[in-house]
């Protein structure tokens, strides 16, 4: 099934405190060589059927509406994966579906 | 009788506290649910503390898309009062309804504590008595001295509060134009500051907030949201009524509307 990845990223001038602890945890861990460390989220929408322009520009807008806050956050970029077919993990989605 | 609505998300925790809270302030608390499209006619509304939807994708993104913050946003936009404690501040500034955002504390720790916080002058009609429209000369007069004694009261006693916190994404934070908006405007509402009610330097909030901003309002004034909770001392019981004039001082302001 196509599935579009949406990367959010906090803005540049945002703090990143998570981002902080991490980079200061592979510090002790001996990897020196990071200078910095910003941790953002990435979303995998897997759709029922190939998209049209419309229906991604609809998942643009809700890029920008409600995966991202755009007070902290930008959108650094929506791709569609070339001829996405994820196998699908066992019993993965079902067991979701039940639990809501 | 004024009646303060309190809506409830799935994972709101402090509901029944603020519901008791707006009691204490001798209005009528009305529970809201947040699948409802309407405010049942309530004079205010509350957006209490938790973790609405499990703080997923971020604290207060999913609450705000509820049917029933359409309503709560035309409330806000005809200028009618809207408070937004802890997790409802969240979902304030994720619907846009006050500027800036919340983001992880700078110490990455949830804290879970009493702090000393400092009532700014501001245009928060939450905890400032409003002028109030009368065509009754002497219930204008009345009016007029109800405001005069709050704000000599505000002076004396009440500049410093103590009030809990409890939350892991309280840091306010906000870009400079904003901040400086903020500060003009008077709406910064609430600071964090020493026990003895000075100045902290700036980035040393217990979560880091700018400024050391606790609680902010919108430039009218009537759209309120701050991260302690107040809801949670209003009588004797817990040893602190700090938190009471967040909820009198606007039942009174509706009570004086209603006469």
């Amino acid at each position: 099934m196509p599935r579009v990845i949406v990367d959010v990223m906090l803005k540049p001038e945002i703090l990143d405190p998570q981002g902080k602890a991490v980079r200061a945890a592979l510090t002790r861990l001996g990897y020196t060589g990071v200078a910095d460390v910003r941790q953002g989220k990435r979303f995998e929408l897997t759709l029922a059927e190939d998209p049209t322009a419309e229906a991604l520009d609809a998942i643009g807008q809700a890029a920008a509406t409600l995966l991202a806050n755009p007070v902290i956050e930008d959108v650094v970029s929506i791709r569609l994966e070339a001829g996405s077919a994820p196998v699908p993990h066992p019993g993965s989605t079902p067991v979701l579906d039940q639990a809501q | 009788m004024t009646r303060i609505g309190v809506v409830t998300f799935p994972g709101t925790l402090d509901d029944r506290d603020a519901l008791r809270a707006v009691r204490l302030a001798g209005a009528d608390g009305v529970a809201l649910w947040h699948a409802d499209a309407d405010l049942r006619g309530v004079d205010a509304v509350i957006l209490p503390g938790g973790f609405s939807y499990g703080d997923y994708l971020r604290c207060g993104a999913i609450a705000r898309f509820s049917p029933i913050m359409d309503a709560v946003g035309r409330f806000a936009q005809q200028g009618r009062p809207v408070m937004g404690i802890c997790n409802g501040f969240q979902i304030l500034t994720e619907a846009h309804l006050l500027p800036g955002a919340l983001i992880r504390n700078s110490g990455l720790k949830f804290i879970c504590a009493e702090v000393a916080l400092y009532l700014e002058d501001s245009v928060c009609q939450w905890l400032t008595p409003q002028e109030v429209t009368s065509h009754s000369r002497t219930a204008a007069e009345n009016n007029h001295q109800v405001r005069h004694h709050h704000a000599r009261q505000l002076e004396a006693t009440k500049r410093v509060v103590r009030l809990p916190i409890n939350h892991n994404e309280g840091n306010y934070i906000c870009d400079v134009p904003t901040l400086a908006k903020l500060q003009a405007q008077g709406q910064i509402v609430l600071r964090y500051c020493a026990p003895d009610g000075s100045c902290l330097a700036d980035g040393s909030a217990p979560n880091g907030a700018l400024d050391n901003i606790a609680g902010i309002c919108n430039r009218q004034g009537n759209v309120f949201g701050l991260m302690p909770h107040p809801e949670r001392v209003c009588d004797g019981i817990s040893g602190n009524t700090d938190g009471a004039s967040f909820f009198n001082t606007i039942a009174q302001t509706l009570r004086s509307i209603e006469q």
